[in-house]
């Protein structure tokens, strides 16, 4: 169990993904960028959701913000994805500081209701401001960023912008994972998880519970915003689509069912799910048919999602060993 | 000023839309209110309701009364379904954390809609309004189909019956204790769990009701479900979670709010209701009607 533990799973995986364009075809690739930004997504929700506490059933509106503001930054305005992809991180944050601040203030279903609420705002706007996002066509043709640059690399050099444009997807969201597990890590991250276990305790030992509910609600939007920016890019167009309430439940049963007691859990989940997702819509087009059964059958034998599984498993083989 | 006429005929249309929403989001309260599930599969229970009318109104035939046997088999057919699923599934989550329950309904959500799929298909399909009430008539300029007047009758008939059950019988006493406390109703040697079942098989058995009889006025399409559901939680919300007439309310307001939004802004009608809920439930959270949840 402690070998699982300790071995370095987040660097391993970051190697195989960097690798995928090298050894597997482009619909490999294709699928492996769709992974990686969906996990930086999920393990995004899991500040809330694992960490924190708070179901939240509206992240789908900071993914969306995110997509947003790059892809218009990007194609309307010319903006370098230098800058056009922080600044998608900032504007979710920002929009996830104006809705968590009344969001924080609930609890419970009051809370995953009024996120709902935000979401489906961010949602209507999108679907109805033809002049800004396009509506309900939404925003086709986003560019890559010029990535010109890495034809000039050994080894790498000669593989197609897709491709490029996947390794730079896995290294950038390998640093936010970096910067995600310095964050949980750290005594805000402890602060976290107290109020998660008990929010009047926490309170009464002197926690300002909203405040740092706000602050993670806000780092976790912020980092929805950003795998929306990608998302934007990989997909090559922004659509309202990535704002309904439907995108936040895929998200959340993502992470469920990778585990939202595990840092890298939702990611796991993200790999499963998108993975079986086109496996399966190669046999059969009634894909939510078997996802629905998957999740029936995860919340009643697995609840604690497959690394939740895998985790018990590995603690039971040691056990025995030890016996 | 526009026409008073015009604005009587909007009113009135969204008088009409705000009962079918009733008949949906009173189903969705019941439930929440006593097993404390927000059930995400109400929508498709009231989908399934649209498509098993059609259904049965295709095996009767153009016989003058099938239209309302469609509507009551579809019912009874919702509520079966739902007595099922409480009793293999939902009941073993209860003692869960509440995003158990949420995905648990979700997971329904996605598994009815493929069925409904593979059963009925893809296209747009469509029941005619019964017989004895196909005809319209003029009132203050303005036609209101007779359809519309017996929806309009039916949706306060329907609360007057429920507040009557609620408040009159010795069932509606126990349905509204166990909103309360549902221990205590166990520990007087109240069957909680039965009652439980019950309360579920007659949420649905209103979903199931309320798609039926939509389907005269609306066309039965996939991802009817997930629209109603979110139009429904709005509903709920605004009049408050639990709460019988609140939902009654909410209903009403949602009704005028987007008939008239769509006169005001008519591209943001859509948005005038989400942020309607978001205020909410800022201001209120457990709504205009409910009271605040026992932690």
């Amino acid at each position: 169990m402690s070998a699982l533990r300790r071995a370095p799973w987040g660097l391993l995986a970051a190697v195989a993904a960097l690798a995928v364009p090298l050894v597997g075809s482009r619909f490999y690739t294709f699928v492996a960028t769709d992974v990686a930004i969906m996990a930086l997504f999920a393990v995004s929700l899991n500040l809330l959701l694992g960490y924190t506490g708070l179901v939240s059933f509206g992240h789908a509106a900071y993914f969306g913000v995110g997509a947003y503001t790059t892809g218009l930054l990007m194609k309307k305005a010319g903006v370098a994805f230098l800058l056009a992809f922080p600044a998608a991180g900032v504007l979710a944050g920002l929009c996830a500081l104006v809705f968590g601040f009344f969001c924080v203030r609930l609890t419970k279903i009051y809370f995953a209701m009024l996120t709902l609420a935000f979401a489906q705002i961010v949602w209507a706007i999108c679907f109805k401001w033809n002049d800004v996002t396009g509506g309900e066509q939404g925003m086709p043709e986003i560019p890559y960023p010029d990535l010109a640059w890495m034809e000039r690399l050994p080894v790498v050099g000669d593989l197609r912008t897709s491709d490029h444009f996947h390794l730079l997807t896995v290294v950038v969201v390998a640093l936010c994972f970096w910067l995600l597990r310095r964050i949980v890590g750290s005594p805000f991250g402890r602060i976290l998880t107290t109020i998660r276990e008990n929010p009047e305790r926490a309170e009464f030992i002197g926690v300002h519970v909203r405040r740092w509910e706000l602050l993670a609600f806000v780092l976790s939007g912020a980092f929805a915003g950003l795998a929306g920016a990608l998302f934007g890019i990989f997909n090559r167009g922004v659509f309202p689509d990535f704002v309904y309430w439907t995108k936040s439940s895929e998200v959340l049963i993502m992470t469920i069912l990778g585990g939202m007691g595990y840092f890298y859990g939702p990611a796991v989940g993200a790999l499963v799910l998108l993975v079986l997702n086109q496996q399966i819509t190669s046999y059969t087009e009634y894909w939510p048919f078997v996802l629905g059964t998957i999740l029936i059958v995860l919340l009643f034998a697995f609840p604690g999602g497959i690394v939740g599984a895998l985790d018990a498993g590995c603690r039971r083989l040691a056990g025995l060993r030890r016996a | 000023m526009p026409d008073p006429s015009f604005l009587f005929a909007q009113a009135l249309s969204g008088l009409t839309a705000a009962m079918f929403l009733f008949l949906i989001a009173s189903g969705l309260t019941l439930i929440f209110g006593v097993l404390r599930v927000l059930n995400f599969a109400h929508g498709s229970f009231y989908m399934l309701g649209a498509y098993m009318a059609f259904q049965v109104v295709r095996w009767l035939g153009r016989e003058p009364s099938s239209f309302w046997w469609a509507a009551l088999g579809a019912a009874v057919g919702v509520a079966v379904l739902g007595g099922v699923v409480e009793r293999l599934l939902l009941r073993h989550l209860y003692d869960k954390e509440e995003l158990y329950q949420l995905l648990f309904t979700y997971a329904l959500v996605l598994i009815l809609s493929d069925a409904a799929k593979v059963l009925w298909g893809t296209g747009q399909l469509s029941v005619s309004r019964p017989p004895g009430l196909a005809g319209a008539f003029r009132f203050f300029g303005t036609t209101i189909p007779y359809y519309n007047l017996f929806i309009l009758l039916l949706g306060p008939a329907i609360a007057l019956l429920f507040w009557l059950a609620l408040t009159r019988t010795r069932r509606g006493r126990f349905i509204r204790a166990a909103a309360l406390d549902r221990e205590m109703l166990g520990a007087l040697g109240v069957n909680v769990s039965g009652l439980y079942t019950g309360v579920f098989v007659l949420g649905s058995f209103l979903a199931g009701l309320g798609g039926a009889l939509v389907t005269p006025v609306k066309a039965i399409v996939p991802g009817m479900d997930v629209e109603i559901i979110v139009e429904a939680f709005i509903v709920v919300v605004i009049g408050g979670l639990g709460s019988f007439w609140g939902t009654f309310l909410g209903a009403l307001i949602y009704g005028q709010v987007l008939s008239f939004g769509i006169l005001i802004f008519p591209r943001f009608s859509i948005f005038s209701v989400f942020a309607l809920m978001a205020v909410v439930l800022i201001l209120r959270p457990w709504g205009l009607l409910g009271r605040p949840l026992k932690t």
